[in-house]
């Protein structure tokens, strides 16, 4: 025996979305009718089996925070070589990767431990994505080395090694500083190819090391340190780009 | 492709960011495990973002689940091509004997009904998912998903069939 109603209706009736005479009309056959009646409350202890189960899987805190990071950069990162280098955009970009590189590679290592680690990068992220809201970054914009070194040198609290390697393809576009946990960061921004690529510098007390190297978020860093001062180029170009730069700044005076 | 500014930006945190928990709901549904589903909802974010202009207004959920569904898909269609073409066998599944009761009791049983919605094919699932997780409206799950608003209705009615029996069978086994 089967009933002349469409399911469909049945279905549409469940949901509320029958308009009101059409609605009337279903729940005069209702009455009559076992087979839908039956149906209807097959539908409620189903939607009530789903709603008990809490199927909805809501996002992670961890993948909140990348698609924020995502968004930010992709708000600020240029596309083309023809417009405009919008420096303090990638300034904020740089900013941005300093920390996540920083506070997951480095702070990671003190508390190892992953969820520890995501929280409090997240957190400082967060509060830069805020900082970055209220205003322009300050920096100096220029490829003169002797202009960004007295700019950061000062800043930054100690002697920042400035060089432009324009003729090896990498051009110095500019600099800025940062405070990550309490301390300057002299924060160097070069580009390759159309891709700016942000070396951070600051000071340490630890032994010169061989770089190494790595990936978040599709982007590539590489870290190392020489001098007493410790290195982390970052960049989404190529990882051999960001060797050849680490090869070049080491080998300059 | 167009990029944001820092005020499309902020408007884009504003109206887009709060439906990631359905953006990454949606996926996971989809594609049936949580690692793929965060890259592609990743992916499918970044894609808001660089549509954003043109989005005039509107429902902000249907037309970011629109994107995020069509990602789906499109990994999907590079990664296990197999599963779109995935077809419910109704004969096989539509022998329900179940009794309401074992219906509840298979509802209290999270994993099986993970698992009985995961094996619905992608086209019912995904309407059964936006209508009881997200509570869509027919209308919002017709944009979202492209099919006529008719079609919508009895995709949720079959989908809704076939979960119901999948649940049913798996709950008590064989008939007496």
């Amino acid at each position: 025996m089967r009933c002349d109603f469409s399911d469909s209706l049945l279905q549409g009736y469940f949901d509320g979305e029958l308009s009101g005479p059409r609605a009337a009309e279903f729940e005069r056959h209702l009455r009559r009718c076992v087979q839908c009646a039956t149906g209807l409350v097959d539908l409620d202890l189903l939607r009530d089996s789903l709603q008990l189960a809490q199927l909805y899987e809501p996002a992670t805190a961890s993948l909140r925070r990348k698609i924020k990071i995502n968004v930010s950069l992709h708000a600020i990162a240029p596309t083309t070589a023809a417009s405009r280098p919008r420096l303090w955009h990638w300034l904020a970009a740089a900013a941005v990767l300093l920390f996540v590189v920083i506070v997951l590679g480095r702070v990671g290592q003190m508390f190892n431990s992953d969820d520890y680690q995501a929280e409090l990068a997240g957190e400082i992220v967060d509060a830069h994505l805020r900082s970055l809201q209220l205003g322009p970054m300050t920096g100096i914009a220029s490829n003169a080395e002797g202009d960004v070194k007295g700019w950061l040198d000062g800043r930054a609290g100690f002697a920042v090694p400035v060089r432009d390697f324009t003729n090896k393809g990498f051009a110095l576009k500019g600099g800025r500083v940062d405070v990550i946990e309490g301390r300057a960061v002299a924060v160097l921004v070069y580009e390759r190819n159309g891709r700016p690529i942000n070396v951070f510098i600051w000071r340490t007390r630890e032994q010169d090391s061989p770089p190494r190297t790595g990936s978040r978020q599709s982007f590539q860093w590489v870290d190392w340190r020489r001098g007493k001062m410790e290195f982390c180029a970052v960049s989404d170009a190529d990882p051999i780009d960001l060797e050849q730069l680490h090869q070049l700044m080491n080998s300059s005076g | 492709m167009s990029e944001l500014g820092l005020e499309d930006r902020e408007r884009f945190e504003q109206l887009v960011l709060p439906h990631v928990d359905a953006a990454f709901n949606l996926a996971r549904w989809l594609l049936r495990g949580r690692t793929d589903s965060e890259d592609v909802a990743q992916e499918a974010l970044l894609r808001a973002c660089r549509f954003f202009g043109g989005f005039h207004g509107g429902d902000v959920r249907a037309w970011l689940l629109q994107i995020v569904r069509n990602t789906c898909y499109t990994w999907l269609e590079k990664n296990r091509p197999l599963e779109l073409s995935m077809e419910f066998d109704e004969e096989l599944h539509l022998q329900t004997c179940a009794t309401p009761e074992t219906l509840a009791i298979a509802g209290d049983d999270r994993k099986r009904l993970t698992l009985a919605l995961e094996r619905l094919p992608p086209r019912f699932r995904e309407v059964l998912v936006l209508r009881e997780l997200e509570g869509c409206s027919y209308k919002e799950i017709a944009a979202i998903t492209s099919i006529p608003i008719g079609t919508v209705m009895s995709s949720l009615s079959r989908a809704r069939r076939q979960l119901y029996s999948a649940l049913t069978n798996s709950s008590q086994g064989a008939c007496p």
